[in-house]
């Protein structure tokens, strides 16, 4: 075997792993696929059945009486959270890439961006300890009781302002996480435009944010919706600082934006240890589906992505 | 004086001062706005650093260095060391495969698997890291019952890194210039000398980078090992299977829930010990990293 060949097949791993994992996670869920069918997205009943009684065998599968499996408040949960944060990510990081990339002197630039950027480095565990610690006592003390007082008129931000684990918080915090994709991404790519079409923009008489509005920033809209796709993949599937803020709602659709959720990643783990209670497994698989769920998510949305992206490369170099 | 095509298109004067009000308006409302959002990034960056690391600096003492935890007190000794453990454990089983990954993606670009292979690599990135978790669990902990333990904490973290590695790796060889490549083929090298020989070496400071960004990333993990690696308040005794470890990123979600002030100093403890570690090393690769940009601007990774 020569030694491309060689490289080629242990690289193959990298891929197989993806294949790999999508397939054992649906042999693994696959009695609970069979049993949930599309009541698994639709409804809003998860439930391990009577844990007490003995298992019945409904299409196929031995569950317990009772036992559903409906996940569509997680569905929300994570729709609404990543919707939410999305929605904010991308006007913030617009705005601090072109402030870095047009209104920072170049010597500063580096390190500015080094130290906003690097909230994408910061775990995110230690992203769930500061909200759980300082970010909820404060937005459920201050904040969301005005907000609820004085928005309330507007659709959702009225009703009870909650205690501070909830929707937006987990929004909030979620921002945080992905500002730093969107505008590192986008500071490169408006950094690396070339200069004769700011120098066309100058001379037509367009003052220098004019040019980076009306010029730059659609010359490089394919890298905004590229990287702000990437980072809806990352909201949606974010899970410790999640799990620590959302207060793991069960069973419940949210009724304004305070209200409490669960996302699928964080109800995986909250879930796992009283899933294993059940006897027949199911409520394990039940979980695994959701992981799949949640992978096929992920898969479908790097890949739009990525695809985008290599797209702008190419158009860049002129291919 | 010659006639401007502002003139010609908008004769009235008035007309013409309300819209350059309106241009300097929306140039001062652009300007504000996008400076007040980096100021916000800023502040929130200050506002975490400042909280892990003040209530860090309070909380750390010698005894959380040496000593391992009992129950909700004592020391991190044992997760410190179990973090090195399924670090490097992880880098360790990811480095083999995401090198060749990265190889065959630079070296053999032309090869047939090559789009594939970057494709599933880059989609690896943005699988969620509790998917990659419970992957490990139905299969290593449950199916072949090697229970949480070292070994299937590792290779959910191995998975994690193996992008990574593979997509730094294939940056780092792409800096490494055509002619060195050409000189050495041209003097009768074949394939595995040039890369192995000449390749390697010279892109090596690169290939750590990458490999010590995926050590970085693999600190920081906890959703990957909450049910692959478990959580023990021993020290490990060197079994790889039906031995659970501890872990910082645990002791930072498991304590800070606690109602006692030592779990909570166990917590902020691990947050700046993460922290810190992450913040480095991000720091180091990122320079490294910046320098080629600035040098190849056209092969940036999409990472």
């Amino acid at each position: 075997m020569n030694f491309r060949r060689f490289t080629a097949l242990l690289g193959s791993v990298v891929g197989a792993t993806l294949i790999v994992m999508v397939a054992f996670l649906g042999i693994y869920a696959w009695p609970a696929i069979r049993f949930n069918g599309w009541h698994f997205l639709t409804q809003n009943n998860w439930n391990l059945g009577n844990l007490y009684a003995n298992p019945i065998t409904i299409r196929g599968q031995q569950i317990l009486p009772a036992a559903h499996y409906g996940i569509l408040f997680l569905i929300a949960g994570t729709l609404l959270s990543t919707a939410i944060a999305i929605s904010l990510a991308v006007p913030v990081g617009v705005g601090a890439a072109i402030f870095l990339a047009e209104g920072t002197p170049p010597m500063l630039r580096s390190w500015v961006s080094l130290f906003v950027e690097l909230l994408a480095a910061i775990p995110s565990v230690v992203y769930g300890l500061w909200g759980y610690v300082v970010v909820i006592p404060f937005l459920s003390h201050r904040v969301y009781p005005w907000m609820a007082k004085y928005l309330g008129f507007i659709p959702f931000l009225g009703g009870h302002a909650g205690s501070g684990y909830g929707l937006l918080t987990c929004g909030l915090v979620l921002t945080l996480m992905i500002v730093p994709l969107i505008t590192a991404t986008l500071r490169d790519a408006l950094v690396s435009q070339g200069a004769s079409r700011r120098e066309a923009a100058v001379a037509l008489g367009a003052s220098r944010f004019e040019t980076v509005w009306t010029v730059l920033l659609p010359e490089v809209r394919r890298v905004l919706i590229g990287s702000s796709i990437l980072a809806t993949g990352r909201a949606l599937g974010e899970t410790m600082a999640v799990l620590m803020i959302s207060g793991n709602a069960v069973n419940y659709l949210p009724h304004n934006i305070y209200a409490p959720i669960s996302t699928m990643a964080s109800f995986i783990v909250s879930q796992l240890d009283s899933a294993l209670t059940d006897p027949t497994g199911m409520a394990v698989r039940a979980l695994a589906e959701v992981a799949l769920a949640l992978c096929l998510i992920s898969i479908l949305v790097n890949g739009l992505a990525r695809v985008l992206l290599y797209y702008q490369d190419r158009h860049s170099l002129g291919v | 004086m010659a006639t401007t095509a502002t003139e010609i298109c908008a004769p009235d004067r008035r007309a013409r001062r309300g819209s350059l009000l309106r241009r300097r308006l929306f140039d001062l409302v652009g300007w504000g706005s996008s400076a007040l959002a980096l100021l916000l990034l800023g502040g929130a960056m200050l506002w975490i650093l400042g909280v892990v690391f003040l209530r860090g600096l309070s909380a750390l003492s010698p005894t959380i260095l040496t000593h391992v935890t009992e129950g909700y007190g004592g020391g991190l000794l044992n997760a410190i060391e179990g973090t090195a453990v399924l670090a490097l454990g992880g880098v360790v089983l990811a480095a083999v495969p995401g090198l060749a990954a990265g190889i065959y993606l630079a070296e053999f670009d032309a090869g047939r698997l090559a789009p594939f292979i970057r494709f599933l690599a880059d989609v690896l990135v943005g699988v969620p890291s509790i998917v990659i978790g419970y992957f490990g669990y139905v299969t290593l902990v449950v199916d072949l019952g090697w229970k949480f333990s070292v070994a299937a904490g590792s290779i959910a973290l191995a998975i994690i890194s193996l992008p990574y590695i593979c997509r730094t790796t294939e940056m780092a060889l792409r800096q490494v210039p055509r002619a060195l490549r050409e000189s050495a083929y041209a003097l009768g090298a074949g394939d595995a000398r040039v890369v192995l020989g000449i390749c390697l070496p010279t892109a090596l400071p690169g290939i750590l980078t990458g490999i010590l960004l995926a050590v970085a990333i693999s600190v920081g993990e906890t959703a990957p090992l909450l049910y692959t690696a478990g959580w023990s308040n021993y020290l490990w005794t060197g079994h790889l299977t039906n031995e659970p470890i501890g872990y910082l990123t645990y002791a930072i979600w498991a304590f800070i829930t606690e109602p006692f002030s030592s779990a909570h100093a166990l917590a902020y403890a691990a947050a700046l010990l993460v922290t810190l570690f992450v913040l480095i090393i991000s720091i180091l690769s990122r320079t490294i990293l910046e320098g080629w940009r600035r040098r190849s601007p056209w092969e940036r990774p999409a990472l």
